[in-house]
């Protein structure tokens, strides 16, 4: 009899693990949902590139409610999901949590480190990038004046504002930095009308150039931007296109290739920290067909000459969460 | 013209209303090529279909029994609060702020200060629009729905700089000790020696949330207080010439209203998230309105509309998480059920009425 549960039990094992091997991956979106043309949307495509190359598929959720958290990690582990991929540093206090009941399925969440031994963490180095577009904006701008709309006052979004101010000094100790948050409210994401007033209220004070890190709020500082005739910098995914010829450049952070990669690596995930920074092109700053007349030869060596210097060491761009402060306003 | 029976006051023209509003659901779902009675079967099985799904659904109900208990109060006295989600935000400060002070030896201790301590904040929150309303006139339905933008642009401030555990991305406060960790329905069950709920997060402040339904109803109807807000309500110039002090009644009414709304966070924050988040409320202060609404104001009735609405929440997240239906219509039913109960009330009442009418005469 006990032989026999034995069998049965490894035979459920097998079946677990044969099950766990040949699981779709999955990923959960935060609660802007999948199509705010930046962060979730970023992650989307790299899992939809997955898909398109592997002929592959995947689980996708988008959430409701903070309840929620808890529960889409539990069903989705449960139904076999593995890895499972969620975006967001608010899943973090969540998957603390669940990952110790799932030590055979594997989890990565970008934006937030969660040291568990079956969670691997991405985190990006928003500050290197904004730092780089924060030179171009005060290369660009004749006023010497350029702005900064938030979505939320988060920390989050404090990193990447103390970046790009640190930028923007390092080219002219002079400038004047306008910084605007949009709310107060998970709404602030997605508030595309409140962004363009930003704008164009930045614009009456002066600001020619103007850095959106706002999700869904941000396309409508570029259209602000593009209608009355001055520069804006886009976010996340690479906004370039959106308003040739008036977006100066995009603050790329390639969540889409942390996702993908992510999927490629299926049950292999490697656990651990992974930083995505400038040297690993986890952030930059976008170059292509539609911003090219606006990135002049001198700019674009000296945000190289930075970059490398980002990278090498030479120049230490301060990161707003070490000490909750930031040297320059 | 005679009047409607009470039955069909209180359980006929809510269901009707119910009925209309999924028939125009359906019709939405199946605009979008989705089939509405599956759709159907899946809200009512991932909400109600197992204990897990009850799980989920009790827990969305007792944050709306509070809610909408705190809209019918102030509504007793004639006075709208749609600061619901401000005075429940300041609430959950209340809860974290208590829960985070001391290593807490048991729950019970726990549960009674945090309770005192949500009640407290969020009369507080609602004390000083009632004041402005009470003494200056400045109208309650502007100050509260403005009071909640200043609430959370407060919680924004002090969860980014102040409670924040340091290096942490999350803007949330640390997670609260062992100690204050409430007992949900499942570790009660369990208790008892079965299974029911597992991970799901329904907690001891149902209970709770049942007995406020019950003081709320001794409170309005066996109180001399509940006569004074009832008369109030009625008809202010009435009640001051019998003798009641408006101002008084105002602060009572709204305090006790900010009070059950506050006292929502001692589920969500500290029975769920077992801390501090910035988007804790999610919009209960709103459906509050519409459970208070639907339920006539009366404690019985807010529990059984804040049972729909836990349904509806929980069944659209099923929805929303296992079909390809998307969340932003999930929205749109729940919006569908608020507007056939809430505004478009009298399109159902007056038909049903005349009816009854007709019916009496012959």
């Amino acid at each position: 009899m006990s032989l026999m549960t034995h069998f049965l039990g490894a035979a459920g094992v097998l079946a677990l693990t044969t099950g766990a091997a040949l699981a779709d991956p999955a990923i959960i979106f935060d609660l802007g949902g999948k199509f705010d043309k930046s962060f979730n949307e970023a992650a989307f495509n790299g899992a939809k590139r997955w898909a398109d190359e592997t002929g592959g598929s995947f689980k996708e959720l988008e959430m409701q409610s903070e309840a929620q958290r808890e529960q889409a990690l539990r069903r989705l582990a449960e139904a076999g999901s593995n890895p499972i991929v969620m975006t967001g540093f608010a899943f973090g206090d969540v998957l603390n949590t669940v990952a110790p009941d799932y030590p055979d399925t594997k989890f990565a969440i970008i934006d937030m480190v969660v040291e568990q031994p079956n969670v691997k963490s991405v985190v990006f180095t928003e500050e290197q990038g904004s730092y780089l577009v924060g030179m171009l904006a005060a290369m660009a701008s004749e006023t010497g004046t350029v702005g900064f709309i938030g979505g939320m006052d988060i920390p989050l979004i404090r990193k990447f504002a103390c970046g790009y101010v640190q930028g923007v000094k390092a080219v002219n100790p002079d400038a004047t930095v306008i910084q605007n948050m949009t709310g107060t409210t998970p709404a602030a994401w997605n508030d595309p009308v409140k962004g363009s007033e930003l704008a164009i209220s930045q614009k009456s004070q002066g600001a020619d150039v103007i850095y959106a890190a706002a999700g869904g709020t941000g396309l409508g500082v570029l259209q602000a931007a593009a209608d009355q005739g001055i520069l804006s910098i886009g976010v996340d995914s690479n906004q370039n296109h959106l308003f040739p010829g008036k977006v100066l450049t995009s603050m790329v952070k390639r969540v889409d290739n942390s996702v993908y990669e992510a999927f490629i690596d299926g049950d292999a995930l490697e656990p651990g920290i992974t930083v995505m920074d400038l040297a690993s092109e986890g952030v930059g700053y976008a170059l292509d067909e539609n911003n090219e007349a606006l990135i002049t030869a001198e700019m674009k060596a000296a945000v190289d000459d930075a970059t490398a210097k980002i990278a090498s060491g030479e120049i230490a761009v301060h990161d707003y969460m070490a000490d909750n402060t930031c040297p320059v306003e | 013209m005679t009047r409607m029976p009470r039955w069909a006051d209180v359980a006929l023209i809510p269901l009707l209303n119910l009925v209309i509003a999924f028939a125009i659901s359906g019709l939405v779902i199946l605009a979008i090529g989705e089939n509405p009675w599956a759709a159907l079967k899946i809200m009512v099985t991932g909400a109600l279909g197992s204990s897990y799904g009850w799980g989920y659904t009790l827990y969305y109900t007792t944050s709306f029994i509070f809610t909408g208990l705190a809209v019918a109060i102030a509504s007793h006295a004639g006075l709208f609060n749609i600061g619901g989600e401000g005075q429940a935000t300041l609430g959950g400060l209340g809860v974290a702020l208590i829960c985070l002070s001391l290593p807490w030896p048991h729950w019970s201790l726990a549960l009674l200060a945090a309770s005192l301590g949500a009640a407290a904040f969020g009369a507080a929150w609602a004390a000083i629009p009632a004041w402005l309303q009470a003494k200056r006139g400045s109208h309650i339905v502007i100050t509260t729905i403005m009071f909640n933008f200043i609430a959370l642009s407060l919680l924004n401030y002090l969860l980014g700089n102040v409670m924040r555990p340091a290096r942490s991305m999350d803007p949330a406060s640390a997670r609260f000790p062992e100690g204050a960790t409430l007992p949900t329905l499942n570790d009660m069950a369990a208790g008892l020696g079965f299974v029911w709920g597992k991970n799901t997060p329904a907690n001891i402040s149902l209970f709770i949330a049942l007995l406020c339904c019950l003081a709320v109803w001794a409170l309005i109807w066996k109180t001399r207080l509940g006569f004074q807000i009832r008369a109030f309500g009625k008809s202010e110039p009435a009640a001051v010439y019998a003798g009641i002090n408006p101002v008084r009644i105002t602060m009572y009414a709204m305090l006790i209203s900010g009070g059950l709304a506050g006292l929502m966070a001692v589920n969500n924050v500290m029975g769920e998230a077992e801390r501090l988040v910035l988007n804790a409320v999610e919009g209960a202060g709103f459906i509050g309105i519409a459970v208070a609404l639907m339920g006539r104001n009366h404690p019985f009735g807010v529990l059984l509309a804040a049972l729909l609405f836990g349904f509806l929440y929980q069944g659209g997240g099923e929805l929303a998480l296992w079909t390809t239906i998307p969340r932003e219509l999930i929205t749109v039913i729940q919006a569908l059920v608020i507007l056939f109960t809430g505004a478009l009330d009298n399109m159902v009442r007056a038909p049903v009425e005349r009816l009854f009418a007709r019916r009496g005469a012959r």
